[in-house]
């Protein structure tokens, strides 16, 4: 199954390769132009479907759209303060500067003043009259329409002046929140005792721990993330008739923006049209979190009955919107002389900031991949989504996955020191079987699991065994630097935890002249969804990539999509599309055996030409044809995942219809003097299956590689400790990496392979799961800190590993 | 449109060279930004806002300048073109200048072609682009505009001189614009790949004869009051200058706006009269002057960040990593040393190097000048020695200062473009013939209300032996010296623990027997900078 390992590549690439060493060393062009030629259109290396449009600045983001006559500009008024109440609002300053139309408060909701996407608690502007309630620094208290968005935002710029508040002061961490009790969700747990699928004995967890060998307790700090997409949230509504709206907006999931809108504004769900053509990035903040914006937005346009646009500031799109969870673990588990893990128990407190958002799922998510690819046989987790004065924390990719995975990994990370043994050593006795020791806390069987020999082909190609001894012998002469080296794994579960979001709809067009449109229910963020979906409907119909275009997201061509996330976009979508295209050619073949004989399961298509009865036609000439003899040349499509089951209530079932793999190693060099460090290199190895475009796919792991290493160490959130403002609220002060932090020698591969399951062309899902990669670098960093104590003691390291943090571990360590 | 913006007939429009004409503007505020013009009144959406504070590049344009010296390094067919944030520069200092957005590269490849061929190249992508797209160098494509602008200027400039940058070169080029999508590697391919590509240059003939015609076309701001707009004077000599100055003492001195900028776009600031430096050629003067003393390296203040760190770095190679580090291409190429000095932050990057090499500073009101160390110059947290009607005219550094052993350690979460948690300027020097510390310089920024010395430090350590023990003590009187404050950058005994460390680094390396290498001592060591190498091969 797998590929040999191309000797070239067992060599330490050179540093700052040249663009034709990282191009060989990645993709095939040689294979993949002979698989196109022979008709092929998926497992091929095109270019995002909008590249050429991207770099000549001509692709449309909602920004760039012409406005309207008459559009109006709105900018939001804070809260200057986290808790507390606000006790009047007087806007009448605000109301008479230059260029503003009206200010909008709750008092303007005409439907639900909520944009909470599961748990009714968030409201879309403060309810000053309903009790005034701050619920942190940041929040929404009224809305600015003015002619210009300047003057919109100058104007509210003046907020503070315009309330009175009666402030409280914060709450703002998850222990601080966990102390007091007071969560956004309740409290979930996953037990699993005696390895067993129907046992969950927290007594009998605890009892393993007490009566294995070795014992480890400690406890971590993991930060938070920003997802800084680099365009911010906008919305920008034009009223329709009838009182109906058409509302473009930057979002992954249009079909909630559409229902919240209606909420909000008292209307049906058919008078609410909302329209995406493509985000400048999402990263999971506009799963749930362009709903504020979009209601505002439609509020304001529906009663001045002008287009108006909601463009945050990037200050304001920090303040207002919420981001990946900050979690708090406290854990003991117990462990034998090899490493095994026998007995776990952990506590997971996470920031959920003010709202439950999608706290909820994301702590199921994060309590389902505490395993990460480890058997457990004794776990017991427990779950606290904190309720804090902060921004509602949300989506971000990997959705808690990254965050439950990596407090395990600490754990493996501290029982190798402690035993003295390689970690990689105790990560591998801990992996699941693949008979036997397979079954998860939740239990889900693991099925198709390929991290013995996806782990075993990277240690083997990064050099791991050697470089291991050669970073020892560097270390024990070097005075001021250390370097220190980690391989990660990653198991990584795909399809939503909840059931019914597994679904989605397409449509296809066929024109007469042969072109192809295509819509479906999957957003377009730069994951190059659009491209795939593209390839699947050409590979189905044989045709070229030209001849096909995926249109804007839209709630009136798709109805009831589920957001894109949960890495499911094009499993989903292109199954769906690959429906609808498939019902066409069905149609196709059959109008064209009925005119030139043959049988119709025969026909075949490929490259713009359909053979039939020992004819080659042009594919336009067999559409010319099919219409003439009025078949019809569009269809939907849709797809649900097979076989999936949750019961949230005993958290166990089937949540995820397979697993993706992969692994890195990480070799860094960190300055005991100031904690600053560098990524020397980095080696990975992931599991997309059988990828549908391999360019696409290793842009994902690349850039989820070097996003999450931003999240372990660089990005750090500040908020103030007694005002509860965020401070770091501007990529001024909010640092993810550059182009000078990605390594030097960077050796990506795709693992040869393909999905076991029936997905779509036995692919996988690649969007999240290489978030995880980047823990190589968290503990490679956790090695070369350890290397400054001589091994001694385990680095209290927390993340985001900044210079601070990891001199304040050195000084540890050597003072230990 | 800003709402506050009025139309007078008495000023002039702003003039300015924009996608093969010039434009002409009028009744625009003055603090309006390149990147809104572009965006809502040109209707040329293809520039982004990402941050609108010149920190994330998706706003990333060219300006091209007609070059005082058409055959200086640097220059490109007569102009020198430099990438700027739109987001942060004025749109009326663009007066006299050439405005490149990404909307122009198709157009170069249409204008390359035959006549014939023209309509059919008007779909051709610029090689830039072209090599974006081979590489997969876009994945939501929002940041995109900037890399592509940022990856031509360095295209036509290493046309110009017949090279092609490393890929180190190539990220300390697009350190200023920040991508959440790729991980950065396939556009640093994109960047090498642009060189094989068939070339397609700028032809910038009808640009330099359009702004010479500009320069020419008796359209004067020379004026001392000349307003180019409401509120806007744009003197050309530093006599106007300092006349002006005199009259409007409470007017706001502009040069790169890279600090301004932000004033308006966030803090939504009404700066009232403005006086525009960047047209005042005198004062971009960079030259070694001789003096009684030996010599020394004059630094106009009007010369840009990118001018003045890369004449320092020329001669004192180990300035290097805190010159790349000093915020983005494009800010250096806007701002000004002077101007970052002048504006006294504590975290400026300047003033800790410059008073490590014993700088001094010169002040100017009307026609008297006087100079004054650099540590004199700041009296408190952004308080400083300027009288009314006064301006930074330049920065003089000893030549004898720059041949001690200088070093300057810039501390920060990230490497690129990052305001520093503390930045360090060092120098010393050891009697001859022994280990004796003749002269020590110990500068800090982020630790005070100002960037200062470390007199205590210091005394510690002059006359003393270079070692161990005497650092031990130095380590000891810093804590003296400085009470560091926490914020989001870094805690009180981070900065101070690092400072005391920062004492010992430069022991390892300049100790007289063992030194240590840079190899040794830094984790950006692992970086090939062409300026570090430099340095270390002439070591």
């Amino acid at each position: 199954m797998n590929k040999p390992i191309d000797a070239r590549l067992l060599q330490p690439a050179e540093a700052f390769a040249d663009y034709l060493t990282n191009t060989a060393a990645r993709i095939d062009p040689a294979a993949e132009a002979l698989a196109h030629d022979l008709g092929a259109r998926v497992g091929i290396s095109r270019p995002h479907e909008s590249a050429h449009l991207h770099v000549a600045g001509e692709a449309t983001y909602i920004d760039d759209i012409p406005e309207l006559t008459g559009t109006l500009h709105c900018a939001l008024g804070l809260s200057p303060a986290a808790n507390g109440r606000v006790t009047a609002l007087s806007l009448d300053a605000i109301r008479a500067m230059p260029g503003v139309v009206t200010v909008l408060t709750a008092d303007d909701i005409p439907g639900t003043n909520d944009c909470g996407s599961i748990v009714h608690d968030d409201p879309i502007l403060l309810p000053v009259k309903d009790g005034g309630e701050i619920r942190y620094l940041g929040q929404p208290v009224f809305a600015v329409i003015a002619e210009t968005r300047e003057a919109a935002r100058r104007a509210a710029s003046r907020a503070k002046e315009a309330m009175t508040i009666e402030a409280q002061p914060p709450v703002l961490t998850p222990q601080d929140a966990h102390a007091r009790g007071q969560y956004v969700v309740p409290p979930m747990h996953i037990v699993r005792s005696g390895g067993s699928a129907n046992e969950g004995d927290e007594a009998a967890v605890r009892a393993a721990i007490a009566k294995a060998p070795h014992r480890h307790k400690s406890t971590l700090d993991v930060g938070g993330q920003e997802q800084f997409y680099l365009e911010g949230q906008i919305s920008y509504a034009i009223p329709k008739e009838g009182g109906a709206l058409h509302i473009h907006c930057s979002t992954q999931h249009p079909s909630e923006m559409q229902h919240l809108v209606a909420h909000a504004l008292h209307l049906q769900s058919n008078e609410v049209h909302v329209e995406c053509r493509r985000m400048g990035g999402g990263f999971g903040g506009k799963e749930s979190q362009s709903a504020l914006f979009a209601c505002v937005a439609a509020i304001a346009a529906r009663q001045l009955q002008r287009p108006v646009k909601l463009r945050l500031d990037r200050d304001d799109d920090f303040m207002i919107t919420g981001r990946r969870h900050c979690f708090w673990y406290e854990y003991e588990v117990g462990y034998d002389d090899e490493g095994r893990i026998l007995g776990a128990e952990i506590t997971m407190v996470s920031r959920a900031g003010h709202s439950a958002d999608l706290s909820g799922p994301v702590m199921t998510r994060a309590l389902c991949h505490f395993d990460n690819a480890y058997w457990l046989p004794n776990v017991a987790m427990h779950g606290f989504s904190g309720k804090t004065n902060t921004q509602s924390n949300t989506a971000f990719r990997g959705f808690g996955g990254p965050q439950g995975a990596i407090a395990i990994e600490n754990i493996m990370d501290s029982v190798a020191r402690e035993l003295k043994r390689d970690p990689l050593d105790v990560r591998r006795v801990n992996f699941y079987g693949k008979a036997e020791n397979n079954v998860t806390p939740y239990r889900q069987t693991v099925t198709g699991n390929i991290v013995h020999e996806l782990v075993a082909d990277l240690e083997a190609s990064s050099g791991y065994r050697a470089r291991r001894e050669e970073i020892a012998a560097f270390n024990q002469k070097s005075v001021v630097l250390k370097r220190g080296l980690a391989l990660a794994p990653l198991k990584f579960g795909i399809s939503f935890n909840v059931k019914h979001f597994n679904q989605a709809g397409a449509l296809v067009h066929v024109y007469t002249d042969g072109s192809i449109l295509v819509n479906h229910g999957g957003t377009e963020m730069g994951q190059g969804l659009n491209t795939k979906v593209a390839q699947v409907v050409a590979h189905e119909l044989g045709v070229s990539f030209e001849r096909v275009r995926v249109t804007a997201t839209d709630t009136t061509k798709v109805a009831n999509t589920s957001a894109t996330a949960a890495s499911t976009g094009a499993d989903l979508n292109g199954k769906a599309a690959q429906d609808a295209a498939r019902q066409i050619r069905e149609r196709l073949a059959e109008s064209a055996a009925e005119r030139h004989g043959g049988k119709a399961s025969e026909v075949r298509f490929a490259n713009d030409k359909v053979e039939v009865n020992g004819r080659s036609l042009a594919f336009s000439t067999v559409v010319g044809e099919a219409y003439l003899d009025r078949k019809q040349l569009w269809s939907d499509g849709f797809y649900a995942t097979p076989g999936l089951s949750w019961d949230k209530d005993k958290m166990q079932g089937r949540p995820f219809y397979y697993y993706a793999y992969g692994a890195a190693v990480s070799e860094v060099i960190v300055d005991t003097l100031t904690g600053e460090w560098k990524l020397l290199r980095a080696d990975i190895l992931h599991d997309a299956g059988k990828s549908l475009n391999p360019a696409v796919d290793i842009g994902q792991v690349e850039g989820a590689f070097i996003q999450g290493m931003g999240w372990l160490t660089t990005e750090e959130l500040v908020w103030h400790p007694q005002s509860g403002m965020l401070t770091t609220h501007a990529p001024s002060t909010y640092k993810i990496p550059t182009a000078n932090d990605c390594p030097p020698v960077f050796n990506v591969r795709l693992f040869e392979g393909q999905n076991f399951e029936d997905s779509i062309h036995r692919s996988k899902a690649v969007g999240e799961p290489p978030l995880l990669l980047p823990f190589s670098v968290f503990f490679a960093i956790r090695d070369a800190v350890s290397a400054a104590g001589g091994h001694r003691v385990d680095p209290p390291l927390k993340a985001p590993a900044t210079s601070e943090s990891i001199l304040r571990a050195i000084t540890a360590v050597q003072s230990a | 449109m800003s709402t506050e913006s009025s139309s007078n007939n008495s000023t002039q429009p702003v003039r300015f060279f924009h996608r093969g004409r010039i434009v002409d503007v009028s009744g625009v505020h003055p603090t309006r930004s390149v990147l809104d013009w572009l965006r809502e009144d040109a209707h040329c959406t293809g520039t982004k806002e990402g941050c609108n504070e010149g920190d994330c590049g998706a706003c990333t344009v060219v300006i091209g300048e007609l070059a005082s010296d058409a055959n200086a390094p640097g220059t490109v067919g007569g102009l020198q073109l430099q990438t700027v944030n739109a987001c942060i520069q004025f749109l009326p200092t663009l007066h006299g200048k050439a405005l490149f957005t990404v909307e122009d590269l198709k157009a170069q490849c249409a204008a390359a072609q035959p006549q014939d061929n023209r309509k059919h190249a008007v779909h051709t992508l610029h090689p830039v682009q072209q090599a974006m797209v081979d590489c997969h160098g876009s994945q939501c494509g929002f940041c995109t505009p900037g890399f592509v602008m940022s990856l031509w200027s360095a295209y036509e400039h290493h046309q110009a001189e017949g090279t092609q940058p490393t890929r180190q070169q190539l990220a300390d080029e697009l350190s200023g614009n920040l991508c959440r999508c790729t991980g950065y590697r396939p556009i640093l391919d994109a960047g090498q790949r642009m060189f094989d590509l068939p070339a397609v240059r700028l032809d910038t003939k009808p640009v330099v004869a359009a702004l010479t015609a500009l320069q020419n076309d008796g359209l004067d701001y020379a004026a001392p009051l000349g307003a180019r707009i409401d509120h806007f004077h744009a003197p050309r000599t530093i006599a106007q200058l300092a006349a002006l100055r005199e009259q409007k003492p409470r007017a706001q001195l502009l040069a790169g706006s890279t600090d301004v900028g932000l004033w308006v776009n966030k803090q939504f600031r009404d700066l009232g009269d403005i006086i525009y430096v960047g047209d005042v050629a005198e004062m971009k003067t960079i030259e070694t002057r001789q003096n009684d003393e030996g010599g020394e390296l004059y630094i106009g203040a009007g010369a840009s960040l990118e001018a003045a760190f890369e004449a320092l770095v020329q001669r004192v190679p180990s300035l290097t990593d805190v010159w790349l580090r000093f915020a983005s291409p494009p800010i250096r190429h806007a701002g000004t040393m002077g101007g970052n000095v002048a504006n006294g932050s504590p975290i400026g990057d300047s003033p800790p190097v410059l008073m490590s090499l014993d700088a001094e500073i010169e002040l100017r009101r009307g026609d008297a000048v006087r100079r004054m160390p650099l540590p004199d110059f700041y009296i408190d947290y952004m308080k400083n020695q300027l009288q009314p009607g006064e301006f930074v005219q330049g920065l003089a550094v000893p030549l004898a200062a720059m041949r001690r052993q200088v070093r300057a350690y810039k501390i920060s979460k990230r490497f690129d473009c990052d305001i520093s948690a503390l930045c360090a300027g060092f120098a010393i020097e050891l009697e001859q013939g022994s280990d004796t510390v003749k002269a020590v310089r110990l500068a800090f920024g982020g630790m005070a209300a100002t960037v200062k010395r470390a007199a205590n430090a210091e005394a510690a350590l002059v006359g003393k032996p270079w070692t161990q023990a005497s650092v031990a003590a130095a380590k000891l009187a810093l804590a003296q010296d400085f009470k560091p404050l926490s914020d989001m950058r870094a805690s009180a005994d981070y900065r101070l623990q690092v400072a005391q460390n920062l004492i010992q680094r430069l022991w390892l390396e300049t100790r007289a027997e063992d030194a240590l290498s840079l190899e040794e001592t830094s984790v950006w060591s692992v970086m090939p900078h062409a300026a570090v190498k430099a340095a270390a091969e002439g070591a």
